[in-house]
């Protein structure tokens, strides 16, 4: 794996930002991104929004059950997309896969931060209590769970006030 | 059975978790993208009040993949909740009804528990906590952390990402006590 890896460009980044907090910089793709793409990326994020309220990741229960072990369900979900991802990374190396338009592809390498540490707990009791990490939220608005706009505007405004005290806080 | 009937049942963890799996090649293969969504915040942040804040001052429309593959997760949710509806009710393992009911909510007909997510709570306590306080934590912590279940557990893990690991054991830590102990003491304090 190590040999691999070291084929893939590693995207620079300024040294306060890791390359996961700086868009823009961790994909070196100059083409701009064309119409055809755009469209692409909607039809992944429907089936993707399909297959989260078809296996009940959206639901506040399924989370509850997970966090109390009464349920494999959700271990199973998360646990086979990563062998599943994992194989792909895997194969795409070791073939040297390009993108559609020929490009090569490159992953940026995530940096090692306290923020992980910290956030991550917090995130993780939101995640308790809202029963749903970004992603679901979106599909829970689909779903017809209108109410959940009101999180998802707390989560930006979470956000935003991340970005706000960013420099102040131990990372 | 035909495969529309096939296809309302609810999905096992086997069939969903290899599509959410492949979502990562895919987004690679299309345009060398890392599968991630609580970036859609900050990008939604740098586009509409970024403020002057460095962390928000980054051209967010060479993002903009990002915002679009989440409003295909919404238009998704939209589609299978519209057309491929399960007729039947949500099937919740009993020991968690149990440790529910007796937190108050009582209520196992949906998806969601009508108990919290109703409109009538969006101005009292519950809604202030579930909704405000939930998805502010969500959203500050998953950026604080650099990324959520796609970003770390799923892609970082997958492409054998060690910091990715430590956040998604931090993730799982906040979760169980969010769960069994944060969520108990604010039940009572909601009554």
């Amino acid at each position: 794996m190590k040999n691999t890896q070291e084929n893939f460009v590693v995207s620079p980044s300024a040294p306060d930002l890791t390359p996961e907090q700086k868009p823009g910089v961790q994909n070196e793709q100059r083409n701009p991104e064309n119409v055809a793409n755009l469209g692409r990326y909607l039809i992944v994020g429907v089936l993707f929004g399909i297959v989260f309220v078809k296996a009940e990741i959206i639901s506040w229960f399924r989370i509850q059950e997970m966090f109390r072990l009464d349920s494999f369900h959700m271990y199973g979900v998360i646990g086979s997309a990563v062998m599943v991802g994992m194989l792909s990374i895997f194969l795409i190396k070791k073939w040297n896969a390009k993108t559609l338009s020929g490009d090569k592809i490159t992953i940026a390498p995530k940096t090692f931060q306290k923020g992980q540490i910290y956030g991550g707990l917090l995130f993780g009791l939101g995640w308790a209590l809202t029963g749903a990490c970004p992603g679901p939220l979106y599909a829970q608005i689909g779903s017809g769970f209108l109410v959940v706009i009101i999180t998802l505007l707390s989560a930006m405004l979470g956000t935003w006030t991340y970005g706000y005290f960013r420099e102040r806080l131990p990372h | 059975m035909n495969f529309l009937e096939l296809i309302r049942q609810p999905w096992p963890w086997y069939i969903a978790g290899p599509l959410i799996g492949l979502t990562v090649p895919a987004l690679l293969i299309i345009g060398n993208k890392p599968f991630g969504i609580s970036s859609s915040l900050r990008h939604a942040c740098a586009a509409c009040v970024p403020a002057n804040i460095s962390f928000f001052k980054y051209d967010w429309k060479a993002e903009s993949w990002n915002l679009i593959f989440v409003l295909g997760i919404a238009l998704g949710g939209f589609i299978a909740t519209q057309f491929l509806a399960d007729p039947n009710a949500i099937v919740i393992a009993s020991d968690t009804q149990q440790d529910l009911a007796a937190l108050g909510i009582t209520d196992f007909s949906g998806l969601m528990p009508a108990d919290l997510f109703s409109v009538e709570n969006i101005f009292n306590f519950k809604g202030l906590i579930f909704f405000v306080f939930g998805g502010f934590l969500v959203g500050f912590g998953t950026r604080y952390a650099g990324g959520c279940t796609s970003g770390h557990a799923i892609m970082g893990i997958a492409n054998l990402q060690w910091p990715s690991l430590v956040a998604t054991i931090c993730f799982m830590i906040g979760g169980f006590v969010g769960t069994l102990v944060l969520l108990p003491w604010l039940m009572g304090l909601v009554g």
